[in-house]
């Protein structure tokens, strides 16, 4: 972990935790080698995408991944997850995964080989659920008004530079608060518990 | 010392904080942690992929299995097993099946599991509904449930706040369903992301427990994280004589600070329809005409509670469905089902032709006990009406309060409760 501090450093209270966060930095993670950029055709959603959308209810009642993969998007795009490709990247306009807490949705969305998704907003409980079940996510609107359907993007989630290959422009994501990149770097918010000395 | 929200002030005191202010991250501690049979699978899977083998304490923790239960197909039933399993495992005092269990957000307040001053997570985006005793509630994820589980806490982005001012009296057959559809009319779906709502003014003093349950349980389809409403009176004779801990009555200071403020005068606000697929999609009953429907929901952890069901039976007294209209009626709890039948709701629900299912989230998510065929229309008094979201990706499903949900039924399209209910 290098320096990075343990994520129980910013299980404080109040305001010296925010000001411990904004003095760190985003860092590569070392475990994950600087690897975390992406390439990948677009899938273009629109607002409020919610998360019966993402994955119906109706598959709930298991919490397998690839069963859920198989039914992801499925009521707004019938054939996703038969067309998705490894890889793939989800962008969509404000509010993407309103609705249940279900965390079955970006399992569904991870599982189906979606590298990360982009949009101009996230409902709370999913951003939550997004960054604690490892599925990458990026915030910008001007991504999400200049792709279209089909066009080849790079992402590197360290940096949050987003390239559209295929109409060569350039834009940088909204940067991920210092908070979560440190719950990122501790491996996820199951893995703090242990350095907590909890279990 | 600086002026808070009765949301802040809750936040500080589980923070162990004197005060705290927007955007502080505080590690708080956690009075219940809840999940369901959806929910609560994945949050065990990661409690024992962690190696714990307590949770923080059997008392705190509670799992309602109400989704899709009575277990509708194999796989739920594994789900299921699953909970009852780890309740036995763990000797929690909280868990309920078979004759016991009841929608978790209308079972929880009324078994005084949950209380005023209180700081409750739970896998489930309706756990907000808890504000409209005092609480400070929101839904989470597994992942967030399954660390709570273990250590009795959780992090915490302390929000804004929305002050929603209600002035004046409700109209006739208004109630705290209609009040928060027109909130999500106004600033939309995602209009209080990451917020706290708290609802305030001479109309919130006036609602009932049922209503506020109603208005806080759907600050989520705002985008909020949490809907509140300052314990008062009438939430003390509602939560004396149940409360299973000592609980506490926050308020706001006069000076504290929020976002933004709203105000709305209630004699404005009629009885409200969210039409699809959006709960945003808000208009009054009687500007939609001649929307025909195949079924009638009422129940859910917004509107089944007992005054939703008594509401329902005024309407319905004397009456009967419309020919090929499917009326279910859910009461959210076993106390609210003996109850609804000792006062006689279920004669008048019956001789109108409804079935009477019983307590289960069911039909609202699109489990069972009530789905939709594609073309198929539905009014329901549940909080959702997405795409989908009760059956097939071509049903439709309107919001509406009970009274106008019961004069559906009779009328066999949407209907404002005038047109049934004779004026006195």
């Amino acid at each position: 972990m290098g320096e990075a501090s343990p994520p129980q450093g910013a299980f404080l209270n109040g305001r010296e935790v925010i000001k411990k966060c904004t003095g760190l930095q985003a860092k590569p993670d070392e475990k994950r080698g600087g690897s975390m950029k992406f390439r990948g055709r677009v899938w273009k959603f629109g607002k409020d995408i919610d998360t019966d959308r993402i994955i119906p209810a109706r598959y709930l009642n298991t919490s397998d991944p690839a069963e859920l993969a198989k039914h992801c998007m499925e009521d707004e795009d019938a054939g996703f997850s038969s067309k998705v490709k490894p890889g793939d990247i989800i962008v969509a306009d404000k509010n993407f995964g309103c609705g249940s807490s279900r965390e079955h949705a970006p399992i569904a969305i991870k599982a189906s080989g979606v590298s990360c998704v982009i949009a101009k907003s996230f409902a709370r409980i999913f951003y939550r659920n997004s960054f604690n079940m490892g599925l990458p996510i990026l915030e910008s609107d001007e991504v999400v008004d200049s792709s279209e359907e089909g066009d080849i993007l790079e992402v590197n989630m360290d940096s949050g530079d987003i390239v559209n290959v295929t109409k060569g422009l350039s834009f940088k994501a909204r940067p991920v608060p210092p908070f979560m990149q440190e719950l990122i770097r501790a491996g996820g918010l199951m893995e703090s518990i242990k350095k907590k000395g909890v279990i | 010392m600086r002026p808070m929200t009765i949301t802040e002030k809750i936040l500080a005191r589980h923070a162990g904080a004197k005060e705290v202010i927007p955007g502080d991250l505080i590690n708080a501690k956690v009075d219940i942690a809840l999940g369901n049979d959806i929910t609560a699978p994945i949050a065990i899977h990661e409690f024992r992929k962690a190696g714990a083998k307590k949770v923080f304490n059997r008392n705190k923790v509670v799992l309602v299995p109400d989704h899709f239960t009575p277990n509708k197909d194999i796989k739920s039933a594994g789900q299921c097993k699953v909970l009852r399993d780890f309740a036995i495992e763990q000797k929690l005092t909280h868990y309920y099946e078979g004759g016991d269990v009841g929608v978790e957000h209308a079972l929880l307040p009324e078994k005084g599991i949950v209380g005023p001053g209180d700081l409750v997570i739970g896998a489930d985006s309706h756990t907000c509904t808890y504000g409209a005793i005092g609480a400070f509630s929101t839904g989470v994820g597994s992942t967030d449930l399954a660390y709570a589980m273990i250590t009795g806490e959780l992090w915490f982005k302390v929000p804004e706040s929305i002050k929603f001012i209600f002035h004046g009296k409700l109209n006739k057959w208004v109630s705290g369903k209609d009040l928060i559809l027109h909130t999500i009319g106004d600033i939309g779906v995602d209009g209080a992301l990451y917020r706290a709502m708290e609802f305030t003014g001479r109309a919130i003093d006036n609602l009932s427990i049922e209503s506020r349950m109603a208005m806080c349980n759907m600050a989520i389809e705002a985008g909020a994280k949490s809907g509140i409403i300052a314990p008062d009176a009438i939430t003390k004779a509602y939560v004396e004589k149940r409360a299973e801990r000592p609980f506490k009555f926050y308020s706001s200071d006069p000076e504290a600070e929020y976002s933004e403020i709203r105000e709305y005068d209630c004699r404005e606000i009629e009885p409200k329809v969210a039409l699809p697929h959006l709960p945003e999609n808000t208009k009054n009953v009687s500007e939609v005409k001649n929307v025909k429907i195949d079924q009638v929901v009422i129940g859910s952890c917004t509107n089944g509670r007992l005054e939703d069901l008594e509401v329902a039976a005024r309407v319905l007294k004397g009456k009967k469905t419309a020919p090929y209209v499917r009326l279910i009626v859910i009461p959210a709890t076993p106390l609210v089902y003996k109850q609804a039948m000792d006062k006689g709701y279920f004669d008048i629900f019956l001789k109108a032709g409804a079935v009477i299912s019983p307590p289960t989230c069911g039909p609202c998510l699109g489990g069972h006990m009530g789905i939709l065929a594609a073309g198929e229309r539905a009014v329901a008094t549940t909080n959702r009406n997405f795409v989908g979201r009760m059956g097939d990706a071509k049903s439709e499903v309107y919001l509406a309060n009970p009274a106008v949900a019961a004069a559906s039924a009779v009328k066999g399209r949407i209907a404002h409760p005038d047109e049934v209910v004779a004026r006195k």
